[in-house]
């Protein structure tokens, strides 16, 4: 366990593991070189030499010039050489607490520790590497005194929950996960594109060639999101503990976070169209202070994050009120005549609400169900086109934070909308006044 | 609730191009001229039920704007989601004194957007907005 109040550096191979995938690239091209004594133009490997002793040497600067240390509720952070830079993070702002493990990480033993900051700037707090036996026991720490100072008492010790305590709600199985993926729209056009090209191999050499000249680029990035999202949902596991909910999901990067209660935005539920013949669907959750910034990796930049990444309904809906509490069904539906304006939209389009939450279902060909807790409601609009207008039809709009998920109340009655502006504006007020 | 005007610009750009349209000698000069005077009559018309159709109104807990003809719409602000007030002017509201408050919230997809008011009421309802906010400011 590390001390808390004294300074510490990061693990000394950080530097390697930030470089990341450069690292790699640079041993494939300097190994080979090196070994055998001739670079790839002639005295190149020389030069090579001294910008790859330049690169470590700024690696082992930045790691020395950086050092943290936590305070009594605030965890401090130092770095730079040239620019140096002081960050303090109040841990009473922490909104969640999550781990990184990269596959490069993995190898070395260490692990990214992240910290997820209120606010609408939403800023990142982020140590790494830590030795990864340290990671977990930090992260519990960090999180106790998290809770300690937001709960204005005592020691953080006592309220730190132990690792044990967790439930495991559900976990997804790999082969359910490759299916659910060929089955969605990339990966579906990713393999009728290999499994073409195969054919037309085994057909004609020269037109396969022809095809791959001209194809091989989106074939390529078809295959990585299909790959990153294999990645990324590869075993994941939701588990409900005192702290909040909790995810770890992976297969080369490793992820684990804390989604807390009370910091969900809204949930949406997709069917896709493959998925809805077998009964599937996929859940995630829109949390607060999770804008792109640089320097993250691609799951955090993605503003949802998928509780369940395939699964049944009835395993969406027994997970939904751990997630929003008292979720309502959508149940009423548009007026009959909305089928002139919206005709692939029709059969889905229904609404429902609660006294603190709303509910709305539409899409044209996949069906998109979102839940919205009303007190994180940030405004209400209704909206009124011409065809509407000329159909006595109006929608309403309720805004979250961020902007991924919307919920929209489409095509209503005029005065079924006006009721709902009215009676949305009033639960949204009283939700807001009553925190959880 | 409280009228506002925006429009009465674009009306005069558009007579302006008439005129100078006519200075062209002849037939073709004259039906430019109409032309672009006839764009400015319906321009200037569109524009005043667009302003008309502007308003905003202040109510205990949270801020109406409503907007729009064709695509009408309405956008309830509560004071306590406001993240931020701006007063902007560019240099045409600012020659007829006017200028333009905008609300944020969390939520990218909320607008509410009240353009050409008086500079005193724009520093009035900002200040007001701001109070209100931060009585009523509620964590996200």
């Amino acid at each position: 366990m590390l001390e808390p109040a004294v300074w510490h550096r990061l693990h000394p191979l950080s530097p390697f593991v930030r470089a990341g995938r450069a690292t790699i690239a640079i041993a494939v091209v300097l190994v080979p070189s090196v070994l055998t004594g001739r670079g790839p133009s002639g005295s190149g490997s020389a030069s090579e030499l001294a910008v790859v002793g330049v690169l470590v040497g700024l690696g082992f600067v930045s790691w020395l010039v950086t050092r943290w240390r936590i305070d009594e509720d605030d965890l401090r952070i130092e770095t730079g050489l040239i620019r140096r830079q002081s960050l303090r993070f109040p841990l009473a702002q922490v909104q969640a607490i999550d781990i990184v493990r990269p596959g490069l990480a993995r190898l070395f033993g260490v692990a990214e520790l992240r910290l997820r900051m209120a606010g609408a700037t939403g800023g990142t707090a982020r140590l790494a590497y830590l030795p990864a036996r340290d990671a977990e026991p930090l992260r519990a720490r960090l999180l106790a005194l998290a809770h300690g100072t937001t709960e204005a008492n005592a020691a953080g010790e006592a309220l730190s929950p132990a690792h044990g305590d967790e439930r495991v709600l559900t976990s997804v199985p790999t082969g359910r996960l490759a299916a659910s993926i060929l089955l969605s729209d990339v990966g579906f056009v990713s393999v009728t594109l290999l499994t073409g090209l195969i054919v037309a191999a085994v057909v004609a050499r020269s037109a396969a060639a022809a095809v791959l000249g001209g194809g091989a680029v989106p074939i390529l990035s078809g295959v990585t999101v299909v790959w990153r999202r294999f990645n990324q949902e590869y075993r994941l596991t939701l588990a409900e503990a005192a702290d909040g909910l909790r995810l770890r999901s992976g297969l080369i990067a490793l992820t684990s976070e804390t989604i807390r209660p009370g910091r969900v935005q809204a949930v949406r539920m997709v069917e896709p169209f493959l998925w809805r013949r077998l009964g599937w669907c996929r859940l995630e959750v829109d949390l607060a202070g999770r804008q792109r910034r640089k320097g993250e990796g691609e799951a955090e930049r993605k503003p949802l994050r998928a509780v369940l990444p395939v699964g049944s309904r009835e395993l969406a809906f027994e997970l939904l009120p751990r997630i929003v509490p008292d979720a309502p069904p959508a149940e009423l539906r548009p007026p009959r005549r909305v089928v002139w304006k919206s005709p692939l939209r029709y059969r889905f389009l229904a609404w429902g609400r609660s006294d603190t939450c709303l509910v709305t279902m539409s899409g044209r060909i996949r069906r998109v169900t979102v839940w919205v807790p009303l007190g994180k409601a940030q405004s209400f609009r209704r909206v009124q086109g011409p065809v509407q207008r000329r159909l006595r039809l109006a929608s309403v709009h309720v805004d979250t934070a961020g902007r991924s998920v919307h919920a929209t109340l489409r095509d209503r009655d005029v005065v079924e909308a006006d009721e709902a502006l009215a009676e949305l504006v009033r639960l949204g007020r009283a939700a807001r006044r009553a925190p959880p | 609730m409280r009228r506002l005007e925006v429009g009465v610009v674009t009306a005069l750009a558009a007579i302006g191009a008439g005129v100078l349209g006519s200075r062209s000698s002849g037939w073709v000069g004259a039906i430019s001229a109409a032309v672009v005077l006839a764009a400015g009559v319906l321009a200037e018309i569109f524009v005043r039920r667009r302003v008309r159709a502007w308003a905003y109104a202040e109510r205990d807990d949270d801020l109406l704007v409503r907007r729009g003809v064709l695509f009408s719409r309405l956008s309830v602000v509560p004071y306590g989601r406001m993240q931020f007030i701006d007063v902007t002017a560019g240099p045409i509201e600012r020659s007829f004194g006017l200028a333009t408050v905008r609300l944020h919230t969390a939520a990218a997809a909320s607008d509410a957007r009240i353009p050409g008011l008086s500079r005193e009421e724009a520093g009035r309802l900002r200040d007001r907005l701001a109070e209100l906010g931060e009585a009523q400011a509620a964590g996200l």
